[in-house]
């Protein structure tokens, strides 16, 4: 037996080398970079499908592609840009950071750590493999709406078991989140001393665990439909193509969550950084985390307004809806009042925290117009929709996920990104990120449907400004990945400190830090 | 003991990643089965039996770990927090068929009928349509059935499931109790009882398909009906497998009085079987 716990320290001196130790690692930095690495090729993917549909809506009529190509391009971008760049982006950042946060020598299941990673690249495989069938890919929207998706090619059941694995996935890491926050805590950090990254993760991970397999559920029963005979979603056999909605979007919307709850907690690690203060109001930020997740599961309905619920439905989820502005509107403020009086500095990560903040709550709000059921009715299925989720998702979202590795980047690999990069590369996104996304709510109010490859005339200009703009931040996202590449080449080492203004137990250790995080748990005061 | 002290972080291992070519082998498989492929079933099938062997290795690996005593509590608390969380996630995964079932109930079948605002519906699409639970809809999708009760068979295997989970809270008290023969007696009767309801619902569908013609096709009572207790009679599978293992494992020499948590796990997921039954026995059968 000692000969065993030997071999277990002795384990990184003669870790396998080249691809195996990628395929065979159990630890917590490998994995998170692993995850950090695929999502940025997943991110490149989604994107250049998002780049051929903006080159398509460039300016009214067919130009480019065919409309059923079209079609599984939407639906291509959304599955990879959800699933395969901001979730495992996040699933990463988990893995790198929660036992440095924490005090943890690794994540608390290194094995099924390893097994909740490597799905993805195989389930992405498959997923993107449809697009050469003699059929094509899935084009019925991610949201594989009944009865368009049961008229798929031979893609569908391709499709729907790469959910599956998606699905496998994100139950496992989000378990192994849960396992690591509830049992791998240094002595001392009670849950209310947590770092607030690792409250809104644990709070997310409980999201996946209780919305996954309902997605899981909806899919099979798809499956079923198409394929063995059931009648879940027809009405000829009693069933309900809108039943597939609501059991969707009981997934959909805590998915939403899960999509931004990791970006505020990134967002309230690095403002009270760099403005030299405590985060305001830790406690009440805790408690709106939980608010929202808690409020995502009764209001999925607001998906669905026009699809012709009961005058009940319609105002019940109209009003939970609104609640959640409520606990986002907590948070706001105490980013807003972290800042109030502290001693700013702009380096790259507080920028894109800012521009979260600003950007994202424009989201918060358009999604509040969206909330209110008579005014979806015009809204419902316009670019407005689309300006609106793409607001909460690329400027909130991945621009937390942006901030995330720019802030810890250097604590990873002991290197200093260039500053002066970084702000080039955060103006590009930002300027960029509006220059598209901001013209969709003009062409929205004034009725332009989403999913469609062709418009009228009336859309052309602002339709042309987003593409262009499209293009910009499509390109920008290079500059990142030459800072990354720079970054990675410097021979300047960091300080183990690498932000004067930070806080937590990742700032003790080495930068890098060392193979087995906290070999010796430390206690927290 | 030193190594108490540190928690246990595994080798390198590559049984995630063979274990994903397993899954990944089947469900391409079971998607070429869908198509129509005449080789799908086979690589489905080859798919199935790599599962089986990589969870063979991958927990034959675990087993002997924990039997040499390199897991110190703060890793069992992790096993411990891994397995309900991930019973809470197969909670969730049946919630979405039980909603299925609800909002097909009080809310699809009845709109069909014409209740409330829904009339037009009635009226327009399927004026002859009552609704009256069970159903195959409005177009008797599946042609007539019979439906299936809950006396006989389902009733037997509420007894037969509810008394197995005595039977493994009398093995676990015999396992506390240091009480080896008092264990294994629990435990086989335990996956006796279980092997014997898969039985009897294999029997329950050969009898469904062949005198009732209750088939998946029959509209959303079959689909429903099939779904839930289909996966739920699966689940009953996988929980007598464990068992089962478990109860090998027992014969062996395994687990000791306070430290048994691969007993416990199986366990929990035994009860949580048996708590779905009944959900299911209440809302499928008898209601």
């Amino acid at each position: 037996m000692s000969a065993n716990i030997h071999d277990i320290h002795d384990q990184h001196h003669h870790t396998p080398s080249g691809l195996m130790r990628w395929i065979t690692t159990t630890n917590h930095k490998d994995i998170g970079s692993l995850y950090l690495w695929f999502s940025l090729v997943m991110f490149f993917i989604g994107g250049f499908m998002a780049l051929i549909i903006r080159a398509e809506l460039f300016e009214p009529g067919l130009q480019l592609v065919i409309p059923g190509f079209f079609n599984q391009m939407t639906t291509m971008h959304a599955l990879i840009m959800i699933f395969g760049a901001v979730m495992p982006a996040f699933v990463g950042l988990a893995n790198w950071q929660i036992p440095i946060m924490i005090g943890a020598p690794d994540m608390a299941l290194p094995r099924l750590n390893n097994w909740s990673f490597w799905i993805l690249p195989f389930a992405f495989t498959m997923l993107l493999s449809t697009l050469f069938f003699d059929s094509g890919g899935p084009a019925a929207g991610w949201t594989l709406y009944p009865p368009l998706s049961l008229q798929g090619g031979n893609s569908m059941p391709f499709v729907i078991l790469s959910i599956h694995l998606l699905g496998i996935s994100s139950i496992l890491g989000a378990i192994n989140v849960i396992a690591t926050i509830l049992n791998m805590r240094a002595p001392g950090m009670t849950l209310m001393k947590m770092p607030i990254f690792i409250w809104t993760w644990l709070i997310t991970a409980f999201l996946l665990i209780a919305a996954m397999p309902v997605l899981a559920g909806a899919i099979t029963m798809l499956l079923t439909d198409r394929f063995f005979g059931t009648s879940f979603f027809t009405a000829s056999g009693g069933g309900d193509p809108v039943m597939f909605q609501h059991i969707f979007w009981f997934f959909g919307h805590p998915e939403v969550y899960i999509l931004i709850l990791p970006a505020f907690g990134i967002v309230s690690t690095i403002i009270p950084a760099f403005s030299r203060k405590k985060l305001f109001g830790y406690d009440s930020m805790v408690y709106a985390t939980a608010s929202i997740a808690l409020l995502s599961f009764i209001v999925w309905a607001h998906h669905m307004f026009t699809v012709g619920m009961p005058l009940a439905g319609e105002i019940f989820f109209m009003l939970t809806t609104m609640l959640i502005a409520v606990p986002t509107g907590v948070k706001v403020f105490n980013w807003v009042a972290t800042m109030w009086k502290g001693s700013m500095t702009f380096e790259t990560p507080m920028l894109f925290a800012l521009a979260f903040i600003i950007l994202f709550t424009i989201g918060g709000f358009s999604g509040l117009m969206l909330a209110m059921t008579p005014a979806d009715f015009q809204y419902h299925d316009t670019y407005f929709v689309v300006a609106h989720f793409h607001y909460v998702l690329v400027p909130g979202a991945v621009f937390a996920i942006i901030a995330a590795v720019y802030y810890w980047l250097p604590k990873w690999t002991g290197k200093m990104y260039s500053e002066s990069l970084g702000k080039l590369h955060f103006w590009l996104t930002t300027v960029f990120v509006n220059v598209t996304f901001f013209p969709m709510h003009f062409v929205g109010l004034a009725g332009m449907p989403r999913r469609i490859p062709d418009y009228p005339v009336q859309f052309a200009d602002f339709n042309a400004i987003a593409s262009v703009g499209a293009f910009g931040f499509g390109l920008s996202q290079i500059l990142f990945v030459y800072i990354l590449y720079n970054t990675l080449k410097k021979d300047v080492t960091a300080d183990d400190k690498v932000w004067d203004g930070a806080e937590g137990l990742e700032w003790t250790l080495s930068s890098p830090p060392p193979y087995h995080s906290f070999e010796k748990a430390p206690r927290v005061e | 003991m030193s190594d108490q002290n540190s928690y246990y972080v595994p080798h390198e291992t590559k049984l995630p990643f063979l274990t994903t070519v397993a899954i990944v082998i089947m469900f391409i498989g079971a998607a070429n089965y869908m198509n129509g492929s005449a080789s799908g079933m086979t690589i489905m099938l080859i798919g199935l039996a790599l599962i089986f062997l990589m969870a063979y290795v991958w927990f034959s690996e675990v087993v002997s770990e924990s039997e040499g005593g390199i897991y110190n509590d703060q890793v069992d608390i992790s096993f411990r927090w891994g397995m309900v969380w991930f019973i809470f996630s197969e909670v969730m995964f049946f919630a979405a068929f039980f909603g299925a079932l609800y909002y097909a109930r009080e809310l699809s079948l009845p709109w069909l009928g014409g209740d409330g605002y829904k009339i037009t519906t009635n009226i327009v699409l399927w004026p002859q349509f009552e609704n009256v639970w069970p159903s195959n809809g409005p177009a008797n999708s599946g042609g007539d059935f019979i439906v299936m009760g809950a006396g006989g068979i389902p009733a037997i295997n509420t007894l037969l499931l509810l008394t197995s989970g005595l039977t493994v809270t009398y093995a676990h008290h015999g396992l506390k109790e240091q009480d080896r023969s008092k264990l294994i007696i629990g435990l086989v009767l335990t996956v006796l009882l279980g092997f014997t309801f898969v039985g009897f619902q294999a029997y329950e569908y050969i009898h469904a398909y062949n005198d009732l013609n209750l088939t998946m096709s029959s509209g959303i009572y079959g689909s429903t009906f099939y779904m839930l207790t289909g996966f739920h009679g699966f689940h009953v599978t996988l929980g007598a497998i464990m068992l089962t293992v478990i109860l090998f494992r027992c014969a062996k020499g395994h687990f000791s009085g306070d430290n048994h948590f691969g007993f416990e796990a199986v366990a929990w997921y035994w009860h949580f079987v048996d708590v779905v039954w009944l959900g299911l026995f209440v809302f499928v059968y008898w209601l």
